[in-house]
């Protein structure tokens, strides 16, 4: 069953649609990631699901239930927002115990959930500071107690790691996703963040300009994305695209490398003129252009750092291939169309 | 001139300022403190120094103040009036300042300016209709006319500065209490009122003071004397005819501007960034 | 997490869900304080505007229209025609003072200097406390025999002992008061304004202007002002609102005398309209505040806005 379904969902803000026409379901136990650049959509779909907003069009079911009349405090959602929304006037345990006192809960039943849910994320020895007292990652964890003690149909978090640094927020990525995994409660995490997403989702929707492009597995959205932006929204460098009759062509880079390291039939074959080259370390990346293929952008190849190393030089031009079984096909309006198709 | 003496020279005239400047500042209030407990003979005394002590200070002003006039009533009435303004202050302006500080968009904004402009209106374009009013009440005579009629400048002001505090609270800290269970009654209550007691407590020592300074809609409303607030009983009723009783006047001036003058002082920052509402930073 | 769940929880009533929503609660939250605004200042205002134009006096309470008649009258008359200039002359010259000192006394008080604390909380006393107890001290200080004034002037023999001078009882002399009082009730509100501006003026913008080559003058008039100037707009209109619309002052010292020498529009329009109970003329006469106030909110709307951009 679907722990959570939005049908048709619309929100106009005067002339523009934030969100326009989005409907998916989230399974039960499920962690489904909204991906998508800032500005289109994501978290106000995500409001919506709260009801921290109210949707224009459309309806949300919340455990088989419609709720849209139902305000937040009756959805049996929990949501852990971008600065976390602790209370600065509230010790960390009455942080936690916040949603249960709003229930009237019994005083030692209260006792007793907030304990366990300090337990499970670690946190017991904070209980009597104050949130300015703690760090961004304790924070982090107070506020995801603080949804799990409400024991929610759902958990809503939005971009709960964007201010962490870097650093902390790797480790808060395996954290939080051990953490969903314990408690197997269905998620639905927002974020701009393609790495996030693809490490963390089971499945991942990609928003753009307030419309659902796609929405799968991380395998199915990045080898088979429907379209022409969830293909370039996805994967650094993006997939590149050249133009080809009745639409455009395209193959990640690091399916594109130099014809002598592919073996094997069914190759397309480039000629690719190098403009530039970076080396990362592990991997080398060249900037280029493919001639007789025209493209909006500039074409990169990923290739391990030290493949060919003495053949390639920024000036040359030199052969390199992709797979056919790589190449995806889209046609005018940018969508996937049937792979194989004549070229 | 040599350095040294130059710096002296600075020094000297910098000190000379400030003194010049604290003495223009203070001078009248050291006068109604020495006219205070100076005796008759040394108040009206034109061979003396008046400065200073002629004669060694007494009491008999304040005492008199305290038996043989109604300066306690007035006291009690003006905390009564206070009390009571502030209270619909804080009833009236906290919600409206929570409200316009959460409503989306230019419509709230213009709202907040609106209301805060009124706080320019003064008694004096007022005070004839209002009298009319407060006779269609029943309350003329009535210290209630004033704890009914004050609020219309409390709360213009009041509203604008949570206005201010409330927007500085993060949204999400509302959200989150709303998601957690709670109404926005609730969410308003638990989260965003714990959060703004130092607000809240500038507003009250603001609506208090503002309500102490008060003057015209007193003179216009009120007659009967045990009906006064202090600065009304003070400035009218300590005169018999034309002579004025100096030693009470000032003893009951100093009395009732001691605790505005300190409250004052202690909240003045906060009183100058809510007039100004951070238009330097703009 | 299912060993610790139990039960689910009522869903409350549908009816109660109307206190959740805040397209609802937005408006509930507000309207006291409109509510308030509008009954006891809008309506209020628009009663004033009724009077100015009937024919109502307390002692012939009737609303019966005379049009501009009143309007007329008031202005054909010398002692209005005199307190409109006395208005705008005490408000000026008060304006001038006030912030003149104000500047010069935040230039004094925002260098760091023993007793810094104390003098500053003693310049703040006028500005503090309620006006019509301070207006008593000055009387005080101006009476008719014992002028402390009057008394330190002679003693300095700037005055002549035969002949002291009648501060409330001469024309200039009494005007002279009035305006002292007023730039002393008001100076202080300036120390204070001109002191937040000068202490939000970042210092890394002076330090590059100082080494920039920009003296003092050049600092104080190129840097400093046009940082504070919204800052100062917004207190100049504060102070020339209350100035222009005060009565207490005059009210206690003068009583707009001698011979209406020193009557503003607040002092004329309480003489006429609660004294005398000629409540429309009363009307008119405090009416001619509200263009200038208008003036004046035009001044701090556009200043407010800017701010928010």
């Amino acid at each position: 069953m679907a722990a959570v379904a939005a049908r048709h969902i619309r929100k106009q803000f005067g002339d523009v649609f934030a969100v326009n026409d989005i409907s998916l379901s989230v399974n039960d136990g499920e962690f489904l990631v909204l991906l998508g650049p800032s500005g289109c959509g994501k978290t106000t779909f995500l409001r919506i699901l709260a009801g921290l907003e109210s949707q224009t069009s459309g309806d949300i079911l919340i455990g088989g239930e419609n709720v849209n009349e139902v305000p937040p405090r009756a959805r049996g959602i929990a949501m852990v927002f971008q600065s976390y929304g602790l209370y600065p006037h509230l010790s960390v345990f009455n942080n936690i115990a916040f949603p249960l006192k709003t229930q009237n809960t019994p005083r030692d039943e209260l006792r007793r959930k907030v304990d366990w849910a300090m337990r499970l994320l670690s946190i017991d020895h904070l209980s009597s500071r104050r949130p300015r007292q703690l760090s961004g990652g304790e924070r982090q964890r107070v506020a995801l107690a603080r949804a799990l003690v409400r024991e929610p149909t759902v958990f809503l978090l939005d971009e709960p790691l964007s201010n962490l640094d870097a650093k902390l927020r790797t480790s808060a990525r395996s954290e939080l996703k051990q953490f969903q995994q314990t408690v197997r409660t269905s998620t639905v995490y927002v974020t701009h963040d393609q790495v996030e997403a693809m490490g963390m989702g089971d499945r991942i929707a990609v928003i753009d300009h307030g419309q659902l492009r796609q929405i799968g597995t991380p395998t199915e959205i990045y080898d088979q994305p429907a379209d022409e932006f969830v293909a370039t929204f996805l994967g650094t460098p993006p997939m590149n695209l050249v133009e080809r009759e009745g639409g455009s062509l395209g193959f990640r880079p690091e399916h594109f490398l130099p014809r002598e390291m592919l073996n094997g039939s069914a190759l397309a074959e480039m000629p690719f003129r190098i403009d530039r080259m970076e080396y990362l370390g592990s991997e080398r990346i060249l900037y280029g252009e493919i001639e007789g293929r025209p493209s909006k952008r500039i074409v990169t190849a990923k290739l391990p750092a030290h493949a060919a190393s003495d053949q390639l030089r920024a000036g040359d031009r030199h052969a390199f291939a992709v797979r056919c079984s790589e190449l995806h096909y889209f046609d005018r309006e940018g969508r996937r169309t049937r792979e194989g198709a004549v070229q | 001139m040599t350095t040294m003496a130059r710096r002296i020279a600075g020094t000297g005239s910098f000190y000379s300022a400030v003194v010049l400047l604290v003495l223009f500042a203070a001078f009248p209030f050291y006068w109604m403190l020495i006219t205070t407990f100076k005796q008759d003979g040394d108040l009206y005394n034109l061979q003396s120094i008046p400065y200073w002590f002629n004669e060694s200070p007494t009491m008999e002003h304040i005492d008199y103040l305290f038996t043989d006039t109604l300066f306690l009533r007035w006291l009690g009435n003006s905390a009564l009036i206070g009390v009571c303004v502030v209270a619909i202050t804080l009833v009236v302006s906290l919600p409206a300042g929570y409200s316009l500080a959460r409503m989306p968009g230019r419509a709230a904004e213009n709202l907040g300016i609106g209301i805060f402009l009124t706080y320019l209106v003064p008694p004096t374009l007022l005070f004839l209709p209002l009298s009319r009013v407060i006779s269609l009440l029943g309350l003329q005579d009535s210290l209630w006319s004033l704890v009914l009629v004050y609020p219309t400048f409390t709360i213009p002001f009041c509203t604008w500065l949570l206005m201010g505090f409330f927007k500085s609270v993060p949204r999400e800290i509302d959200e989150a209490a709303i998601v957690d269970g709670c109404t926005m009654v609730g969410a308003f209550v638990k989260t965003i009122l714990p959060l703004s007691l130092p607000a809240i407590l500038t507003v009250i020592i603001f609506a208090f003071t503002l309500t102490m300074q008060e003057f015209v809609y007193a003179l216009t409303f009120i007659s009967s004397s045990d009906q006064k607030p202090i600065t009304l009983g003070v400035a009218t009723d300590l005169v018999r005819g034309d002579v004025y009783y100096w030693g009470e006047l000032m003893g009951a001036a100093l009395i009732s501007s001691i605790p505005v003058a300190i409250a004052y002082n202690l909240f003045l920052d906060r009183f100058i960034s809510g007039i100004t509402g951070g238009a330097v930073k703009g | 997490m299912t060993a610790i769940a139990e039960g689910t929880r009522p869903v409350p009533r549908r009816s109660r869900f109307v206190l959740d929503r805040p397209e609802f609660m937005g408006p509930l939250f507000i309207a006291p304080a409109i509510l308030y605004v509008v009954l006891l200042v809008a309506l209020p205002f628009f009663l004033a505007i009724y009077y100015s134009v009937s024919a109502y006096t307390i002692f012939n309470p009737s609303y019966h229209f005379v049009g501009l008649k009143n309007l007329k009258e008031v202005l054909e008359s010398d002692i209005f025609r005199h307190t409109l200039g006395n208005t705008f002359f005490f408000t000026i010259v008060s304006q001038i003072f006030g912030l003149l000192l104000g500047k010069v006394g935040a230039m004094l008080l925002i260098q760091d200097f023993p007793g810094r604390g104390i003098a500053r909380a003693l310049v703040v006393l006028p500005w503090a406390v309620p006006v019509s107890l301070a207006v008593l001290a000055w009387k005080w200080m101006f009476d008719s025999l014992y002028s402390v004034i009057n008394w330190t002037l002679m003693a300095v023999g700037l005055m002549d002992p035969m002949n002291p001078a009648q501060w409330l009882g001469t024309t200039d002399l009494a005007m002279t008061a009035v305006i002292t009082v007023h730039a002393w009730r008001l100076f202080p509100f300036g120390v204070v304004i001109f002191l937040a501006g000068l202490t939000s003026v970042p210092k890394d913008v002076l330090d590059a202007a100082t080494i920039d080559g920009a003296g003092f003058w050049r600092r104080n008039y190129v840097i400093i002002m046009p940082i504070i100037l919204p800052i100062i707009t917004i207190a100049l209109i504060f102070g020339t609102v209350f100035t222009f619309t005060d009565l207490s002052v005059v009210y206690l010292l003068t009583n707009g005398g001698p011979v209406n020498s020193t009557q503003v529009l607040g002092s004329l329009g309480f003489q006429v309209g609660v004294l005398s109970g000629d409540v429309s003329h009363g009307a008119v006469i405090c009416l001619f505040l509200f263009p200038f106030l208008l003036l004046a909110t035009i001044i701090l709307l556009k200043v407010l806005r800017r701010r928010e951009i």
